[in-house]
């Protein structure tokens, strides 16, 4: 009982606690590719105290609304973190169809990020919340197919169950489908996270923006908000991806942990490297590579029905 | 022998590709023609043995088919002669080259006795005329010749895909495990139904498209209206009747197979699909050589029908495939004929064709009477063997549809035909297009045969017509 | 030997979804050297005991060579001659085509379980494969309109249909699949003539421009 306790204590600290750092690990990767010595790893963590000891600034035009965007945008987030396994456990908080939970808390902070942006009354937020929403629509399918193939592969229902015990024996007898949703699910979190191929996270240019400019208006302890659960919600995908990729099981908590762990930064770097490989995609094909994710899903879930 | 036939004409192709002389490589085509005439001619005087392994072997159905075609090409080798200088400022290399390989690979489809060469063979018939519809170097010509070509490819690539589900149906342990056209038919109910089935219907779809019959004719008005005379009297003529015969040895398969009934109702479906969609096109038709290619759709069309119907119906389909064969060398050469002397082909430029040129005018007519099935020519007794068919078997419907586009095509092309041939000529004739004994005498003398098999058939040739569908559908 | 097969197989379908996919023509024209390649490695893999080893090692050789090497210079040829890069507005949108690629991948399987085989051998993902890329190659024909991408798509289609052949080199005698590779060769050495005739007529090898004759 102890254990599974702390356990849960640790699983929620690394919740938590990591995912700054994992947008260092990209930042870094990337001036590694640039010829740049580059910020330091743990910048993240030093912006969000910095921003948090700020004041704020609200536009007279702004409501409730406004204010609100960002706390449940994190609210949401962390709740779908504790969905999540890590590891090969149980996670936190887990019953069958918890995956569709996931997805539509995600969603959730999507949406209270785009109506603050409406919020603002301002076209370039709005437009950036038009982006947002539209490509997330074509990200949904790709990501419930995915999930959808690790379901089927280990005949669980529930997160924790797909990317649990069940998944060592899903590679055995079902790896090509399993390779397929894994790519699926990279394309996923590079739509969902706003990095290149998708997004350019590091532009200045507003009418080519598609996250950023949506939280064009925010600051001090808000903008705080908003860049920690932009990290969480990284952290959530490279989650995802790293089980599947790295379905073992392991007898050890620890050495499962920090398997996770190391899983992750390789998550970081390989984001970080396609994002100094790639050029941003033309907005016009940006659906035929979020639909391209979702047809390499269902041809792994053909392969699986077969 | 057999091998004589099918490898004489290559030689003489590269002997073509070789001589540089544009004035001599006519006389080429026409030794090629004579040789393969008289290769022919020794096989009926002597039934050969299988040869090459027994790739090779000369049955009923191959004979009448070859004997046909080797007729046509005799008499477009001798047009040709005439057509070539006139056309001297263009290069023939190609184009003489690619007929006698034609030739060969036409030659090479009437013998095979292994559906794999006999796909080979197909596919070199598409390859060696694609290059010649482009004979006349306009952006027309070249349009047609694209479509031919892909069009006509991807036919026959469905056709190898069906040609190796045919082979898998014969793959288990105890069946004949190989693509001879004997060990198929022999171990027909050994073989796996599923497959053979499939393998029918991509066949159907692959040869079916080399025949021009509809929904897959999409290539043939263009292909024939932009084409020379002789590659469109040798298209229609000859590789049509090829195609069917390749069709004819795959429906031998499926009848061995138990596969009869549906590979049969699929012939009559598209047979008389062809035949409506022809007369639909065939009305108002605004360039007499597209008409012809209209015309050729409706012919496939017949036979397929016939060759569904089986019995009585299959003999005559055969006896059409020899009397449509001939009739269109008589259309397509007097055709070119016209369009060289009006210098159009358009129905709306050309009147008064029997005034301006005497042979080739009424011939045309004479042509069109007979590809409409009038009697004493032969197109009108095989028709009626189909028709007598049909009623036969009990097919009403069939052969009332049947009559019904035969007469729709035969007002829609009349009157394109009367058109053209009768009244005072609308313009003067282009200069040196007057008729020759080599640019007319040819047509004429397929139309004297075409009129010879109407009335004074051989019994030795009928005997032949239906000893080829029983062996095809069965007696 | 079998799991590596499989792998095979599923690459070659994924080639077929990334060709109805994308728009730039080098990408492209490189996709399908590759899954000739992939395809030459086939009969290696799928020999048996009962095949001729210096029968095999000719058919892959000879696939390797025209499929991978001399066609895809032949296309890239064409393509800096015409200087064209990238398709654009074809018939039927990426997306859908996409789309339809996937309907017939899925159609693929569920046909390929109603035909069992009637051989020993038993390859799963063989006749799927070898229907999703006929399938494949007939879309890229019909729903593009660039030449070289009609090229493309015929070439596609005779992959899937050398697929299928793989199950039947006890049958067939050499002689024939030397004939299907040659009549494969040269169809498209008449196709890259044509079309260098389509370039220099048209000024463009836009097959929409290929629209004078109709009824």
């Amino acid at each position: 009982m102890t254990s599974m306790i702390l356990r849960a204590v640790f699983q929620v600290g690394l919740l938590l606690l990591l995912p700054p750092l994992l947008l260092g690990v990209v930042n870094r990767v990337k001036a590694l590719f640039g010829g740049r010595k580059g910020v330091p790893l743990l910048q993240l963590y030093y912006d969000l105290a910095k921003l948090l000891r700020k004041g704020t600034v609200y536009s007279r035009t702004t409501t409730w609304v406004f204010r609100a965007g960002p706390i449940a945008g994190v609210a949401a987030v962390v709740t779908a973190g504790l969905l999540v396994a890590v590891a090969g456990e149980r996670a936190v908080v887990a019953f069958a169809g918890d995956f569709i939970l996931f997805a539509y808390l995600l969603g959730l902070a999507r949406f209270f990020t785009a109506l603050a942006a409406l919020d603002t009354g301002s076209s370039f937020e709005g437009m950036g919340a038009a982006r947002e929403v539209t490509f997330a629509s074509l990200a949904e399918p790709a990501l419930f197919l995915a999930l959808v193939v690790l379901a089927r592969a280990t005949g669980a229902l529930s997160l924790s169950g797909m990317l649990g015990p069940g998944l060592a024996g899903a590679w055995g007898h079902a790896a090509p489908a399993l390779v397929l949703a894994a790519i699926a699910l990279f394309v996923v979190a590079l739509a969902e996270n706003s990095r290149i191929p998708v997004d350019d996270p590091n532009t200045h240019l507003e009418l080519t923006m598609i996250h950023e400019v949506m939280v064009l208006d925010h600051s001090g302890p808000d903008l705080a908000l908003i860049l920690y659960g932009a990290s969480l919600k990284f952290f959530l995908f490279g989650a995802l991806f790293t089980r599947v990729v790295l379905g073992f099981r392991f007898e050890s908590f620890l050495a499962a942990e920090a398997v996770f762990v190391a899983g992750l930064f390789g998550f970081a770097a390989l984001v970080g490297v396609v994002e100094s490989v790639m050029a941003r995609l033309r907005l016009v094909r940006v659906p035929q590579l979020l639909v391209g994710a979702s047809v390499l899903s269902v041809f792994g879930l053909v392969l699986l029905l077969r | 022998m057999l091998v004589f036939i099918v490898v004489v004409p290559l030689c003489l192709a590269a002997l073509a590709l070789a001589i540089r002389d544009n004035r001599a490589r006519p006389v080429v085509l026409l030794a090629g023609a004579v040789l393969h005439a008289l290769g022919i001619a020794a096989l009926w005087v002597r039934p050969p043995d299988a040869a090459a392994g027994g790739y090779l072997a000369l049955d009923d159905l191959g004979k009448l088919a070859l004997s046909a075609t080797t007729i046509l090409f005799l008499a477009c080798a001798v047009y040709a002669q005439g057509y070539l200088r006139r056309r001297s400022d263009h290069d023939n290399r190609i184009f003489v080259g690619g007929l006698l390989v034609l030739l060969s690979a036409m030659t090479a489809v009437g013998l095979a006795q292994h559906l794999g060469v006999m796909w080979v063979a197909i596919e070199l018939t598409t390859l060696s005329t694609a290059p010649l519809i482009y004979f006349n170097k306009n952006a027309r010509a070249l349009e047609a010749a694209w479509k031919y070509l892909l069009v006509c490819s991807l036919g026959i690539a469905l056709a190898l895909l069906g040609t190796f589900f045919l082979a898998l149906a014969g793959a288990s342990p105890d069946g004949p495990r190989s693509l001879f056209l004997s060990d198929l038919v022999a171990s027909g109910p050994l073989l796996s139904k599923a497959w053979v089935r499939a393998g029918f219907v991509f066949l159907l779809v692959g040869y079916g498209t080399k025949m021009g019959l509809a929904p897959l004719h999409s290539w043939k008005p263009d292909a024939y209206g932009e084409a020379p005379g002789i590659l469109g009297a040798l298209l229609s003529g000859g590789v049509t009747t090829f195609a069917f015969v390749a069709l004819s040895r795959v429906q031998q398969v499926c009848r061995a197979a138990g596969e009869d009934a549906f590979a049969r109702d699929a012939l009559v479906a598209m047979g008389l699909l062809s035949m409506a969609v022809a007369a639909v096109f065939m009305v108002g038709q605004r360039d007499f050589k597209r008409m012809l290619a209209w015309s050729s759709v409706e012919h496939m069309g017949i036979l397929s029908v016939g060759l569904g119907i089986g019995g009585l119906a299959a003999s005559g389909a055969f006896f059409h495939s020899v009397g449509n064969g001939l009739t269109k060398g008589v259309l397509f050469l007097s055709a070119g004929n016209i369009h060289r002397a009006f210098g159009s082909k358009r129905v709306e430029d050309v009147r008064g064709a029997a005034r301006l040129l005497p042979l080739s005018g009424p011939l045309f007519l004479a042509g069109f009477l007979a590809i409409t099935g009038t009697p004493p020519f032969s197109p009108f007794f095989s028709e009626f063997m189909i028709v007598n068919g049909a009623f036969g078997d009990g097919r009403f419907v069939v052969a009332g549809l049947f009559l019904l586009f035969l007469a729709v095509i035969f007002v829609g092309m009349g009157a394109t035909v009367l058109k053209l041939v009768q009244g005072d000529p609308s313009a003067p004739r282009q200069p040196d297009t007057q008729d020759t004994w080599l640019s007319a005498g040819p047509p004429l003398a397929l139309l004297l045969l075409v009129l010879l098999l109407g009335l004074f058939l051989p019994r030795e040739v009928a005997r032949l017509f239906a000893s080829a569908a029983a062996l095809v559908v069965g007696s | 030997m079998a799991a590596l097969t499989d792998s095979v197989f599923i690459l070659v379908v994924v080639i077929d979804l990334f060709l109805l996919a994308s728009s730039r023509l080098n990408a492209a024209i490189r996709a399908v050297a590759i899954q000739g390649a992939l395809l030459s490695l086939l009969p290696v893999l799928i020999a048996t005991s009962a095949h001729h080893p210096a029968h095999t090692l000719l058919l892959a050789g000879g696939a390797l060579l025209v499929k991978a090497v001399v066609i895809p210079w032949l296309l890239f040829r064409a393509i800096r001659e015409a200087a064209i890069r990238r398709e654009m507005e074809p018939i039927i949108g990426f997306v859908p085509s996409m789309i339809l690629g996937a309907v017939g991948i899925a159609l693929a399987f569920v046909f390929a379980r109603g035909l069992p085989l009637p051989i020993e051998e038993q390859h799963a993902f063989l006749v799927p494969t070898s229907l999703a890329t006929v399938w494949t190659g007939l879309l890229l024909v019909v729903a593009r309109k660039k030449a070289v991408t009609q090229v493309m798509g015929f070439l596609v289609l005779e992959n899937g249909v050398f697929v299928f052949g793989l199950l039947l080199t006890g049958i067939m005698p050499t002689m024939v699949e030397a004939g299907v590779l040659l009549d494969l060769f040269v169809a498209v050495f008449v196709m890259g003539i044509v079309m260098f005739h389509i370039n220099r007529e048209f000024s463009s090898l836009d097959t929409a421009k290929l629209s004078a004759l109709k009824d």
